[in-house]
């Protein structure tokens, strides 16, 4: 293990979200500030907003998450097994393409149920 | 080794994201702030896992749960319209679930201790110094080996699969 | 650095520290600094694309034009709609442009310059990339807007599918390198794995173009849909950072690509001792010539509906990738390169020598493989070429369009 290497993340990720900051912090010190009722209203096109904003979504967007989820889960194994990859025998191999294989039967049983269409 | 006290207070750091996290998640008013709140409750857990000296795991936390899970979630919040108004902290249930998270504690809590305490426990304590060779290595040989984790491995991607066709079935449902 | 500091007397943890914080600093500087030379850049290739000269005004080629948008952005004034969730509205373009910058991290400039050789580098540029997507989907929540919370919906959905295809092209390098450090991969590429597995490459390309939301892509933000979508009710410096966050990240696109598949900092002698700065120009090279096709692409590639690019990751790239991923899994194992074999070849002379002493030892080693990948990898992007021609046929069939000619130029050439 490096752990010097995960401090270095941690520092790094701490430094990553200083820095888009600081001109944002600048702008705030810098710009005019006229607020007025309205110039703060959501901007729909110069149509007044009906209702709220945060409206029903369709069941599709949940069947893509949905669908990304179980592959997400599937291909992370892949990487263990890629890194070992070259001192792997056939029968690793063949144990490696059955799970390609059930991948690819779950991506055919989405795609036949219509999970991937976008309506 | 004995932790220094850089690591106690980097342990610390975490600990108050997942215990925060977790208080904001359950207390918060709105849905989505409560998925928010999540994140940082998870976030903490993967800074655990890289703490533990099993940075694959914590990339798996970040990649499947934050990248994933969440967002999955969000989704869902957005289906249910009716969920997004809620105003009250508590409903009725609370103590159901209060005396479900202390049951679940308790098990956990009790499994550990019992575990790591007898002549030949389960849960070896290891200086994290002691761990040598490539464990990523070592996980994806095992996960493919037939003496060691392949039939779970294939066991639970049919899972995930059975999974899947599951949620498509009853999405699908009510159209 | 770091040992610098120890020998002039400091606490050996506390010189780590401030070594980590500099060399931290310093990177991320890095990549906002070269923001502003690529957003010229981009506007001066976009103006000789569409025939006009690009900003020009502001010092010699207009090269300082971008510091006057940034002053004049300095000025602006900042609005936060009613009824917008302050806090998530304000901290969503920082974690746009934080997820961004986080994969210079693990980047390798040269054989030492890298902020941290993760063992799990590859996965770790993935795992930040989603924090990204998180950003998109804080802004437009945040914003009380239902075009910004549509446009948002819209793009994590399309950038999580478009998840799927990159990361199963992403494990072929890694299976080919054995590790899943980005140094590692590198130090694989004797070869360019572009000439290994072309198939991969142009899979993680298109689909990381599609995760920075460039054209063809770019319907994340289309203006005549969505009117920009998530950000649409961002201002000022606020829009600003989202508007850096694209740029970054459409260049860190071609670094990557160009470590993963490019060979990074390796090529004509670079990665001895003594040419860090060529393997950094290296690196640098390539990832431009990339930015190049990028830019290319965005200044002449109408953009696509969102149905035929989920149609499109889904139905094709994600399949294509399934098999390619098979097709490498068992081609490649009979030909792991054995590099201490071929350095002894090599050493015996011969033939062998020859070539190694042109080429290297690694080439050798690696060759091969290289040949029988680039030769399946040809068939299977014939193979997948012609049955995108073949959907092409009958889809103009279905819809009553009778051959279909290319534009002729012949019009202009008339003038």
């Amino acid at each position: 293990m490096q752990p010097n290497e995960w401090l270095f993340i941690g520092i790094f990720l701490i430094v990553a979200l200083i820095l888009p900051a600081v001109p944002i912090f600048l702008a705030q010190l810098l710009n005019p500030k006229r607020p007025s009722k309205m110039k703060q209203e959501a901007y729909e096109c110069g149509v007044e907003t009906v209702g709220d904003a945060w409206v029903q979504f369709k069941v599709q967007y949940y069947l893509y998450a949905l669908v990304f989820l179980i592959f997400d889960i599937e291909m992370l194994f892949l990487f263990p097994w890629a890194v070992a990859y070259n001192q792997l025998g056939l029968f690793a191999l063949v144990m490696m393409a059955g799970f390609v294989g059930i991948l690819g039967i779950a991506l055919i049983y989405a795609w036949r149920k219509g999970a991937l269409e976008w309506l | 080794m004995q932790p220094e006290f850089g690591q106690w207070a980097i342990f610390g750091l975490f600990t108050v994201f997942i215990i925060g996290g977790g208080i904001g998640t359950v207390s918060s008013r709105n849905l989505f702030h409560s998925a928010l709140w999540l994140i940082i409750s998870l976030f903490g857990v993967a800074g655990f896992f890289v703490l533990l000296a099993a940075p694959f795991l914590a990339a798996i936390q970040v990649l499947v749960y934050i990248g994933a899970i969440v967002i999955l979630i969000i989704f869902a919040i957005m289906l249910t319209r009716r969920l997004m108004g809620l105003r009250e902290a508590v409903n009725s249930q609370w103590l159901y679930g209060l005396i479900g998270a202390l049951i679940t504690f308790g098990v956990i809590a009790l499994g550990l201790v019992l575990a790591s305490s007898g002549n030949t426990p389960l849960l070896a304590s290891q200086p994290l110094s002691d761990i040598t060779g490539d464990s990523l290595r070592d996980l994806g040989v095992a996960l493919v080996d037939l003496n060691q984790y392949v039939l779970p491995f294939i066991v639970a991607s049919v899972l995930l699969e059975a999974a899947m066709v599951g949620a498509i079935v009853i999405a699908r449902e009510d159209e | 650095m770091a040992e610098f500091l120890v020998s002039s007397g400091w606490n050996a943890n506390l010189a780590q520290i401030v070594a980590s914080v500099l060399g931290a600093v310093v990177l991320a500087s890095f990549g906002l600094v070269w923001i502003i030379f690529s957003i010229w850049l981009e506007r001066k290739f976009a103006g000789r694309v569409q025939d006009r000269l690009g900003p020009n005004r502001t010092g010699p080629y207009g090269l300082f034009q971008t510091f006057a948008d940034v002053g004049k952005l300095l000025i602006k004034e900042d609005i936060t709609p009613e009824g917008a969730d302050k806090h998530i509205y304000n901290f969503a373009p920082i974690l746009a442009v934080a997820g961004i910058i986080a994969i210079f991290a693990v980047i390798p400039f040269n054989h030492v310059w890298v902020g941290a050789d993760l063992n799990v580098g590859v996965l770790y540029f993935v795992a930040v990339g989603s924090l990204a997507t998180l950003a998109i989907l804080l802004a437009g929540w945040s914003s009380n807007n239902k075009y910004a919370l549509l446009g948002a919906f819209r793009a994590i959905a399309a950038l999580v599918s478009y998840e799927v295809p990159m990361m199963l092209s992403l494990a072929v390098p890694v299976l080919l390198a054995g590790s899943m450090s980005m140094q590692d991969i590198v130090k694989g590429q004797s070869i360019a794995y572009i000439f290994v597995v072309p198939v991969s490459a142009l899979i993680f390309f298109i689909s990381q173009l599609a995760e920075v939301g460039r054209s063809p892509f770019d319907l994340i933000e289309a203006e005549s849909e969505i009117i920009a979508g998530f950000n649409i009710e961002y201002s000022g410096m606020k829009f600003a950072m989202f508007y850096a966050a694209e740029f970054i990240h459409a260049f860190v696109i071609c670094v990557l690509t160009a470590i993963l598949f490019l060979g990074g900092w390796r090529g004509l002698g670079a990665g001895e001792p003594g040419y860090e700065l060529f393997g950094f120009l290296m690196v640098m090279m390539k990832s431009v010539a990339v930015y190049a096709l990028v830019m290319l692409i965005r200044n002449t590639l109408p953009r696509i509906r969102i149905d035929h690019m989920m149609a499109f990751n889904w139905k094709f790239l994600v399949p294509l990738s399934l098999v390619n991923l098979l097709v490498v899994m068992f081609l490649a194992r009979p030909f792991v390169p054995d590099y201490a074999a071929a350095e002894a070849a090599v050493a015996a002379g011969g033939l062998a020598g020859l070539f190694g002493s042109i080429f290297g030892s690694g080439f050798i080693a690696e060759l091969p493989r290289a040949v029988v990948l680039l030769v399946a990898n040809v068939i299977m992007f014939a193979a997948a070429t012609q049955l995108l021609h073949r959907y092409g046929e009958t889809q103009r069939a279905k819809l009553g369009v009778k051959d279909v000619q290319p534009v002729r130029a012949t019009a202009m050439a008339s003038d």
